[in-house]
């Protein structure tokens, strides 16, 4: 019964055929390679001021040449202003050589002017999707890292900007700026 | 003539393929199924969303608001409080299904029905969606009451709020969600986002 037949003196290889076995762990290794996520969500982060008092209100009666409003459109398409008495309303869009070179000339040029970093309002209107609310604040923090010059030395700016809600004012501007003269020509993309 | 054997020693290949499956396995997590696929946008932040006292709030391209909380126990004391404020009778079928459902989007009036569902049925709804009505001071609002339920059934840890909005959500449906977390003092969150290369500045100078 349990006798090992050894083939007549002759002994049997001890090798067993693997191939089936590779078959498998391979397919196995790509089950979990396709589900595996690598790439982990990022998150960023937001701090809304609280709702109790507008400091937007206190800021502007302070200080409404410093600040400059970006109202996210329809289309992808920003509208913003400076300051807030019978403002010139100027169209960009979300490229680095639109809204980027917007953004980081302004700060230049306020930082310069002024020797206070601008201050920024965001208002989307009913128009903008979602994507535009996280690029404009994704912008933000770029350009928080901004090195700029004043006085012969060299700091990171320091911009405020807020997120509130958009105004009548603001819609009738918008509407008056529609395809009007005030448009900007599309800015070159930086090189 | 002597033929050669064609059959190589695999001993080799398969320990190395063992390997890479063992790697494979002790790193994979499982995605949990989610009612609906949302696109996030893109930003240069690289703090990873955190794992755990989270809850997610989803928000599809048409605006429907989707619900997500960490935790089986969370979410089971979630949703009884939630059934005994709306007076909705569930079974405790229906409950520990809801337990074991990562993520929900429902009014809470059908949300026995909506759990009665498959999965692949409740990825086909059109319609649903937890309502988000900041009108009347949020009377209706069943988003506020899902959150303030999750975060009391959290206690005493803090919940982490995350906003998974869509690339195409519209800006309104977003700041109706951002009202009624400020609705409730929650001033500080998160918007989930992919990441994307920091752009070089010095070309601006």
């Amino acid at each position: 019964m349990a006798e090992v037949d050894t083939g007549g003196g002759k002994k049997v290889s001890t090798k067993v055929d693997m191939t089936p076995m590779v078959d498998l762990a391979f397919l196995l290794i790509t089950f979990f390679m396709l589900t595996t996520t690598f790439s982990k969500p990022k998150a960023m982060e937001v701090n809304m001021p609280d709702k109790v008092k507008d400091p937007i209100d206190d800021v502007i009666k302070v200080k409404a040449s410093l600040t400059t409003t970006f109202v996210l459109g329809e289309k992808d398409i920003i509208y913003y202003y400076s300051g807030v008495d019978n403002p010139e309303v100027r169209q960009t869009d979300y490229s680095d050589g639109g809204l980027r070179k917007v953004v980081l000339s302004d700060i230049k040029s306020k930082v310069a002017q002024f020797g206070n970093d601008p201050i920024y309002i965001i208002k989307a209107s009913k128009d903008s999707r979602y994507k535009n609310v996280v690029d404009m604040l994704d912008e933000m923090a770029i350009a928080g890292n901004y090195v700029v010059v004043y006085n012969g030395q060299e700091r990171k700016t320091k911009l405020s900007y807020a997120m509130v809600d958009i105004t009548k004012d603001d819609e009738e501007l918008i509407e008056k700026a529609k395809g009007g003269p005030t448009a900007a020509p599309a800015a070159a993309p930086a090189q | 003539m002597n033929r050669k054997s064609v059959s190589l020693d695999m001993t080799a290949m398969c320990d190395m393929a063992f390997l890479l499956l063992n790697f494979f396995i002790l790193t994979a997590q499982f995605k949990p199924e989610e009612p609906v696929t949302v696109i996030t946008p893109s930003s240069v932040s690289d703090v990873p969303v955190p794992q755990t006292n989270l809850m997610t709030i989803t928000i599809d391209k048409n605006g429907r608001i989707f619900f997500g909380v960490e935790g089986q126990f969370v979410r089971d004391k979630m949703v009884r409080d939630m059934a005994g404020k709306y007076q909705v009778g569930l079974t405790e079928a229906q409950i520990k299904e809801f337990s074991l459902t990562s993520t929900f989007g429902s009014d809470i009036r059908q949300l026995g029905a909506y759990l009665d569902l498959s999965a692949t049925e409740r990825q086909k709804l059109t319609n649903n969606g937890v309502p988000c009505d900041t009108a009347n001071k949020g009377e209706n609002n069943q988003l506020r009451d899902w959150i303030a339920f999750a975060r009391y059934a959290n206690m005493p840890n803090p919940m982490r709020i995350a906003i998974k909005g869509d690339n195409d959500a519209n800006a309104e449906s977003i700041k109706r969600v951002i009202a009624t977390l400020q609705d409730q003092n929650i001033n500080k969150f998160n918007l989930v986002t992919g990441l994307e290369a920091k752009p070089d500045l010095s070309l601006f100078r």
